[in-house]
């Protein structure tokens, strides 16, 4: 019970994640390096604002703080021409520093003591059950983040944004500026990144620097993962299956860890696993059927 | 209408592959003019188009269009007023989305959206009546993906994409050369219909010869960057396809490139 709990909990709460993850990786087309710096970002700003007792400004600020990573991101690979990719790594590095220096220079915030969100409605309600109340909690962020998601990209700037990872010429023949769409779509994104890293510090009650590590790949998981069962379809089915995604990753991850299949360090080991084969499949599969191919032709032959 | 004013263009300046291509070049399009461009590979044709739409800064010389200067106006400010399209039918449709989608997008060129509801019931009726001139079954197809149709379709989709907001000046770059004849020569009907429908005013690149003096009002020949034939009103309408080949190899001094240029059939 706890298990399934507790991984529903987090695998809503890394649901925001993924559906930034989603933007990038599937809207805009381009896998962004920014998230890993971007979820410690959120989580940074708001452990340290929950600590100064100000946990909702803390959210806010860290969903504000990781759109402005993406701008930056975005004026990198827009206006100073670098490689996307580039520009995302040397945003994420570039923040490595300035999460250190949110955190008052020490890798590691704790916040027992001083009151989060999640404390503030365990007193609010002391009827419910703290697993019950996490549990809405986090269902309720998912939520609202889906909707206004849903919403913004049936908008005609959504639209501008979904063509452009789709065919950038043809949105810069309908006269629509791509670097501003690039931009705005990379602050959406790492905004959602940073909430996703908000919320979890406050959830887990403490901050680590080396949060990030590793997180795009969990993100990219979560989206290949909901893509296997919800097959490729619209945006608002694909927010959808990128959090349904999120809540398997962490069913699977939790089992694993319970049965002992492998430790707790092998985790990101295997979420690159899970990613590895689900990209490589299309390309291997080609090639097995290229194989048979041949063979027969060279048994007739 | 649109007035280009001694243009130039280097590619790679200083370098071993220093390539001068549009070579002082002047030319004046009265409004409504459909201008069909012929002339061999690498004549700069398709740079001339490029530095019309605004796909580089040209080195000297200036655009103006309907009284605009628009030499430096950037490329996406310029797709408001210019139309074009490619020989690849992939260039311009965003495939994975619908052909609705598609259209709402070009559409928006009359009027920024932002956060307005993109599909709208009251353009959709707009969108249908237009796509069911093309005669292709497109109108009762609206939730398809581009990506899944043929490209006579997506051609005749882009085509009705860079004029459902009337533009100044359409521009469209042997955009039948990569269809089957049958679908070339739908594809340019529909062309002509839409063109005269607005009178919209059209310069068109092709390599047949046959359709460049059958179509549009006047006819210029391009070669090494600069125009060298330039044919209107009688003089066009009694010129045959021999004499245009024979002037052709008279004024340039290339050897005529005869495997593109297509002599008609017809
Ligand atoms: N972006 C570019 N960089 C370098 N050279 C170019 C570029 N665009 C065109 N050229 C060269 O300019 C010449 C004219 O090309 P183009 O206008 O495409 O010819 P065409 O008349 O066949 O359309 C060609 O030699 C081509 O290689
Ligand atoms: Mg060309």
């Amino acid at each position: 019970m706890t298990l399934i709990i507790g991984s529903l909990q987090l695998g809503l709460i890394y649901g925001l994640l993924a559906l930034g993850v989603y933007i990038t990786f599937r809207i805009l087309n381009l896998p962004d390096l920014t998230v890993e710096g971007s979820f410690t970002l959120g989580l940074a700003v708001s452990a340290s604002l929950t600590m100064k007792g100000h946990p909702l400004l803390g959210l806010i600020l860290g969903i504000l703080a990781g759109a402005c990573a993406g701008v930056l991101t975005g004026l990198f690979q827009t206006k100073c021409g670098i490689h996307p990719i580039l520009a995302g790594i040397l945003t994420m590095s570039g923040l490595y520093s300035i999460n250190l220096f949110i955190m008052g220079s020490s890798s590691n915030l704790t916040l027992i003591g001083h009151d989060t969100l999640f404390q503030i409605m365990y007193k609010a309600f002391p009827g419910l059950s703290k697993d019950i109340i996490k549990a809405v909690l986090a269902l309720l962020f998912c939520l609202v983040f889906f909707l206004l998601l849903s919403w913004f990209f049936k908008t005609h700037l959504g639209l501008c944004i979904r063509a452009t990872g789709d065919n950038e010429d043809m949105v810069r023949a309908s006269s629509i500026n791509v670097d501003v769409t690039k931009i705005i779509a990379l602050a959406i994104a790492n905004a959602m990144v940073a909430l996703s890293g908000g919320v979890l510090a406050q959830y887990q009650g403490f901050a680590d620097i080396g949060s990030g590590v590793g997180i795009l790949v969990v993100g990219l998981a979560s989206v290949i993962i909901g893509d296997v069962i919800f097959g490729r379809r619209s945006v608002t089915i694909g927010f959808v299956s990128a959090i349904v995604g999120s809540l398997i990753y962490r069913f699977i991850i939790a089992i694993a860890l319970q049965t002992s299949i492998f430790p707790a360090y092998m985790l990101k080991f295997v979420s690159a696993v899970i990613v590895f084969a689900a990209l490589s499949l299309p390309a291997l599969k080609s090639q097995i059927a290229l194989r048979k191919i041949r063979n027969k032709a060279k048994k007739k032959a | 209408m649109l007035t280009i004013n001694k243009i130039e263009k280097t590619f790679l300046k200083n370098t071993p592959n220093e390539l001068h291509a549009l070579r002082g070049l002047n030319l004046h399009l009265n409004k409504g003019e459909f201008v069909t461009i012929v002339g061999s590979n690498g004549a700069g044709k398709s740079t001339l188009f490029n530095a019309i739409s605004g796909s580089f800064w040209i080195d000297s010389g200036s655009i103006t269009l309907d009284h605009q200067d628009i030499t430096y106006m950037p490329e996406h400010r310029r797709a408001a007023i210019v139309g074009r399209l490619f020989q690849d039918p992939m260039k311009g449709t965003a495939p994975g989305m619908t052909i609705h989608e598609n259209l709402a997008l070009a559409y928006s060129r009359s009027k920024r959206r932002g956060l307005q509801i993109a599909l709208r019931k009251k353009e959709t009726e707009l969108f249908r009546e237009a796509l069911s001139e093309f005669g292709m079954g497109l109108e009762d197809r609206m939730d398809t993906r581009v990506g899944l149709l043929s490209g006579g379709q997506r051609q005749a989709l882009t085509l009705l994409m860079s004029t459902i907001v009337t533009p100044k000046l359409l521009l469209l770059d042997e955009h039948t050369a990569a269809l089957d004849p049958a679908t070339a020569e739908k594809v340019m009907d529909i062309t002509n219909k839409i063109v005269a429908k607005d009178t919209i005013t059209t310069m068109m690149i092709t390599h047949n010869l046959n359709s460049a003096l059958k179509t549009g009002t006047r006819t210029i020949m391009m070669n090494a960057g600069n125009i060298v034939l330039d044919i209107s009103g009688k003089e066009r309408e009694s010129m045959t396809v021999p004499q245009l080949l024979d002037l052709y190899s008279k004024k340039s001094e290339t050897e005529l490139a005869t495997d593109r240029i297509l002599l008609a059939e017809k």
